[in-house]
């Protein structure tokens, strides 16, 4: 037995069954920790006075909507090569989480950036990148609601994506032509394992991050579920029209 | 593939409308960028390279849902994907088509417009560069766009949709190049660059356009 067999859409129902409440309570629990302990259990910035406290969102929404849209890649080089149809699915499941997300990292950015940088948008590489990251998903979720046939949109999507991430990476080193810009540098160096958080914000955080992780995880099972069930209804009417 | 390529430039002249509308567009958008920011000297000749560069981008987009639309409704792009010519090709052809037919004509025409802009001297000559080494790009990433909403009734406004976001990198290159060479500065780090998306995308992007030409051919 392979881990293929978990995309068989029977299977896949099945074993998502359970692990959905699963994944929620432990998203639930984890975010309610880390943001409540963020929240009211760590202490003011000495610069930054309480907006610190918006590192809590913004980070890991920013983690995951790049997360995602690497996820979505995935599963669409999945569906080209072995032609899962639960996979075309996920990946089309995870678009509009992917697009909450990046939309979540814009706005709690601009409401940090207005007390410390003193305007709400600056066209900052790192910024606009997100901004560019926008309006992938735009058109990639435009595209999977304008194909009727499944299979060419699912198709043409996952050509999209690639040819996508190639020009995403392009434009996140194109805008950095601009020079450096306001955005302060990562604050999870992963490649260096350094931190340049202080501990006191870094451990709340650490279970944000899971918790993000966690919810996403959770929303694209279920979501995908969504689409299985939506696709076995369309077979069912088919079959009934048929008849 | 000189055939096709011939073929596809003489229905773009005789059918009419196509070839000088791209054009017009681009005189009317660049026109009216003064009447929208005011009609400030000092103003206009520092928004002059972008200004350029988005228009031609527009009037780029403007033509793109021609390039297989017309083909694929009366089936000559069945017949194209069964002939010998590999699909590529065809893609690469019909990319090649569209940049003389509206990025050659814009590179062109946009150096003269400059004057309306009161672009900065020594800039007009980058603005010739830039685009003729730029447009190449955006008539390739076009076709794969346009290749990818070829079955759709309404496929135009999701082909801005889709393409626009492509043409970032090439619009930050383009216009940074006529910016510095506008500002004195050394302006050829950016014209390489136009030039390596230019010919990386011209040698990439046609097989994804064939594969997506291929899936909608199904």
């Amino acid at each position: 037995m392979s881990m293929w067999e978990y995309a068989n859409p029977k299977r896949f129902m099945d074993w998502t069954k359970p692990v959905l409440p699963w994944s929620f309570g432990l998203a639930g629990a984890c975010l309610s920790v880390g943001l409540i302990w963020g929240f009211f259990f760590t202490g003011d910035d000495f610069r930054q006075g309480s907006t610190v406290k918006i590192i809590y969102l913004h980070v890991p929404a920013a983690m995951m909507a790049i997360n995602a849209w690497i996820m979505m890649l995935v599963a669409s080089l999945i569906w080209f090569v072995r032609r899962h149809h639960v996979s075309a699915l996920a990946a089309r499941a995870a678009a509009p989480i992917g697009i909450t997300m990046t939309l979540i990292a814009l706005v709690t950015g601009a409401l940090w950036g207005k007390p410390m940088w003193g305007s709400y948008w600056e066209f900052d590489p790192r910024l606009t990148s997100f901004l560019i990251l926008f309006l992938f998903y735009l058109g990639y979720i435009a595209l999977w609601e304008a194909i009727e046939d499944p299979d060419t949109a699912a198709d043409l999507t996952a050509i999209l994506s690639i040819v996508g991430s190639v020009f995403a990476v392009l434009s996140r080193y194109a805008v950095r032509f601009w020079g450096q810009g306001l955005h302060q540098d990562t604050s999870v160096p992963v490649a260096t394992g350094g931190r340049t958080v202080d501990d006191t914000y870094f451990y709340p955080l650490l279970f944000c991050f899971a918790g993000f992780i966690l919810l996403f995880i959770a929303l694209v099972l279920m979501r995908t579920r969504t689409e299985v069930r939506l696709r076995r209804i369309r077979a069912l009417e088919a079959r009934a029209r048929r008849a | 593939m000189i055939a096709l390529l011939l073929r596809d430039l003489r229905l773009a002249v005789r059918a009419g409308g196509g070839f000088g509308l791209g054009l017009a567009f681009f005189l009317i958008v660049v026109v009216l960028v003064p009447f929208g920011v005011g009609p400030d000297q000092a103003l206009l000749s520092r928004v002059a390279p972008g200004i350029l560069w988005v228009a031609a981008l527009l009037a780029a987009l403007l033509s793109l849902d021609r390039i297989f639309a017309l083909d694929f409704e009366d089936g000559s792009l069945t017949l194209l994907a069964t002939s010998p010519l590999p699909l590529e090709g065809v893609a690469w052809m019909k990319a090649l088509a569209h940049w003389i037919t509206t990025g050659l004509p814009l590179t062109v025409a946009a150096p003269p417009l400059g004057f309306l802009l009161s672009l900065a001297p020594e800039a007009y000559l980058y603005v010739f560069v830039s685009l003729l080494i730029g447009t190449p790009a955006l008539s390739v990433i076009g076709t794969f766009g346009a290749a990818l909403t070829v079955g759709l009734r309404r496929g135009g406004l999701l082909l801005s949709l889709l393409v626009l976001p492509l043409y970032i990198p090439t619009l930050i290159f383009g216009a940074e190049a006529v910016r510095r060479g506008a500002d004195g500065l050394d302006p050829f780090a950016a014209l390489l660059l136009l030039g390596g998306i230019t010919a990386g995308t011209f040698v990439l992007l046609p097989i994804a356009t064939a594969a997506v030409l291929r899936i909608n051919l199904r």
